[in-house]
């Protein structure tokens, strides 16, 4: 006898869509009928972990699956690493230049793949951009506006680690704290751990924040990673039932 | 939104806006040669020429990858940069900045290239108002004209072909910088544009624009303490009328 392989595959229904503002122009919420996943969380919160492993069990599930990430956009993604290295841009035009790097990848990537139907998976989206913004003193009415070009997704991880535990999985993996990781250029200590933990702790405050607004999902990545990916897999099993 | 004066910044802005063509940059060129003379401490900041941003700007125009979303973001950028590291620092030091287009050209174009105008008022409110806005209203085939005849290539989206309105660049041309101008006239009266009749000869522009610096700023109080020599006067210079155009869409 023949074995019978499992091959039902869940069609993602529907849910709601909406832009945070007026969206971009030209562009019909109703087409977009993919999904639009976004993880956020801190360096060394698992995201790059937790995204490997949902585009493995997607595509495995039978769904195309699309990644986007800050600063990987087209138009100016080489310019806005190079402008960060030498560390000479100041708040607003730094807030500028990643909202044109997210609109690119939106308008050009994200957008058009939820129009054929994709997952999209979001390695960060504009609640990391801003509460960045957040923390180094621009104004919250300012964002919003900027950040109206933004699709709602249908769902929202945010990754929380512990500042603490932070600097532990970043020190391990790579010796040393980034930079903009540990907020540098906000000058609160000279002591890069220092102002890594007050940074993130700041980051962290900004994103409760946030939440409140966006209603986002606080998962709590203390945890192992194999819980974490339990308990984004059921999460995402119930946005694609359009639940 | 507030003026540089009303804020109670030492400095002051004057801003030149108009369409390609009307003659603006000649006419702030000129203004700024003046102040010098006079010893005022002066300094002068063009459209779209931060260092940080052009690289990007002119990809995204040659490889014509820009939206209207991501073409205003990334000339918001530009404004942003400049603003921050070099407009903000001299007004706060007392200079009189003057400024080839300012956040008008961006209300104007990126509204007419479909962005909503609440939204591009809104990513621009960090900037203080200009303290002077003149405006250089030329009739548009005087515009027109002036731009086709010395400069024929048009550019992608200096013509405006993003938005596809006609698949002739010169026609597009026309169609776009007429829906620019009536965004200014529509702006005018909100912003206090001073509008010059742009039809009138360059010197009696100039005149004009120099009586009202004059009139609506103390120049006093923004002399050097020591005046700079002037520049040795060399050949070519005193041919030099017509300044170049800094317009961003011409970036090469």
């Amino acid at each position: 006898m023949r074995k019978n392989f499992k091959s039902t595959i869940v069609v993602p229904q529907p849910g709601r869509r909406r832009f945070y503002g007026h969206g971009i122009p030209g562009v019909e919420p109703e087409e977009l009928v993919g999904k639009l996943i976004v993880v956020e969380g801190a360096d060394g919160s698992g995201r790059s972990t937790q995204i490997a492993r949902l585009v493995d069990w997607l595509e495995t599930g039978g769904h195309a699956t699309v990644q986007v990430g800050l600063k990987r956009s087209t138009l100016v993604s080489e310019e806005l690493e190079r402008a960060q290295g030498g560390n000479i841009l100041s708040r607003t035009t730094l807030g500028l230049f990643y909202a044109t790097d997210f609109a690119d990848q939106l308008e050009n990537i994200i957008l058009p793949a939820l129009k054929a139907g994709f997952i999209v998976l979001a390695d960060r989206y504009i609640y990391t951009l801003m509460a960045r913004d957040m923390v180094r003193g621009m104004d919250e009415d300012w964002l919003t506006n900027l950040y109206g070009i933004a699709l709602e997704p249908d769902a929202v991880f945010y990754l929380e680690v512990d500042a603490e535990e932070l600097v532990q999985r970043n020190l391990s993996k790579s010796a040393t704290l980034d930079y903009w990781e540990s907020g540098m250029d906000l000058g609160f200590s000279r002591d890069m751990f220092d102002s890594f933990v007050r940074y993130q702790t700041a980051m962290k405050t900004a994103f409760r924040k946030l939440q409140k607004t966006y209603g986002f999902t606080i998962v709590d990545s203390n945890r192992p990673v194999d819980a974490v990916t339990r308990e984004l897999r059921k999460k995402i099993d119930r946005v694609l039932q359009g639940r | 939104m507030k003026t540089f004066a009303e804020l109670n910044f030492p400095g002051r802005l004057i801003a030149v806006e108009g369409l390609d063509g009307s003659g603006k940059s000649t006419q702030i060129y000129l203004l700024k040669r003046w102040l010098e003379a006079e010893g005022i401490r002066v300094y002068f900041s063009e459209w779209n020429s931060s260092e940080l941003v052009k690289s990007a700007t002119s990809k995204g125009k040659k490889r014509e990858l820009l939206t209207p979303t991501t073409f205003s973001l990334i000339h918001a950028t530009d404004f942003a940069d400049r603003y921050e590291r070099h407009l903000l620092p001299l007004l706060r030091a007392g200079y009189v900045v003057l400024c080839d287009r300012y956040i008008y050209t961006a209300f104007a174009r990126d509204v007419v290239r479909g962005c909503p105008p609440q939204w591009v008022r809104g990513v621009y409110n960090f900037a203080a108002l200009p303290d002077i806005t003149f405006f250089f209203k030329a009739d548009l085939e005087v515009s027109l004209n002036r731009i086709l005849e010395g400069r024929p290539k048009l550019k992608f989206f200096e013509a405006g072909m993003d938005l596809r309105l006609s698949p002739d660049p010169y026609e597009s041309f026309r169609i776009f910088q007429g829906r620019i101008l009536e965004q200014y006239l529509a702006m005018s009266t909100e912003f206090n544009f001073i509008v010059i009749d742009a039809n009138q000869r360059v010197e009696a522009q100039q005149g004009v624009v120099r009586q009202l610096v004059q009139e609506r700023i103390d120049l006093s109080r923004y002399l050097r303490r020591n005046p700079l020599p002037l520049p040795p006067q060399r050949r070519s210079e005193s041919k030099v009328v017509v300044a170049s155009d800094p317009d961003d869409e011409s970036v090469e």
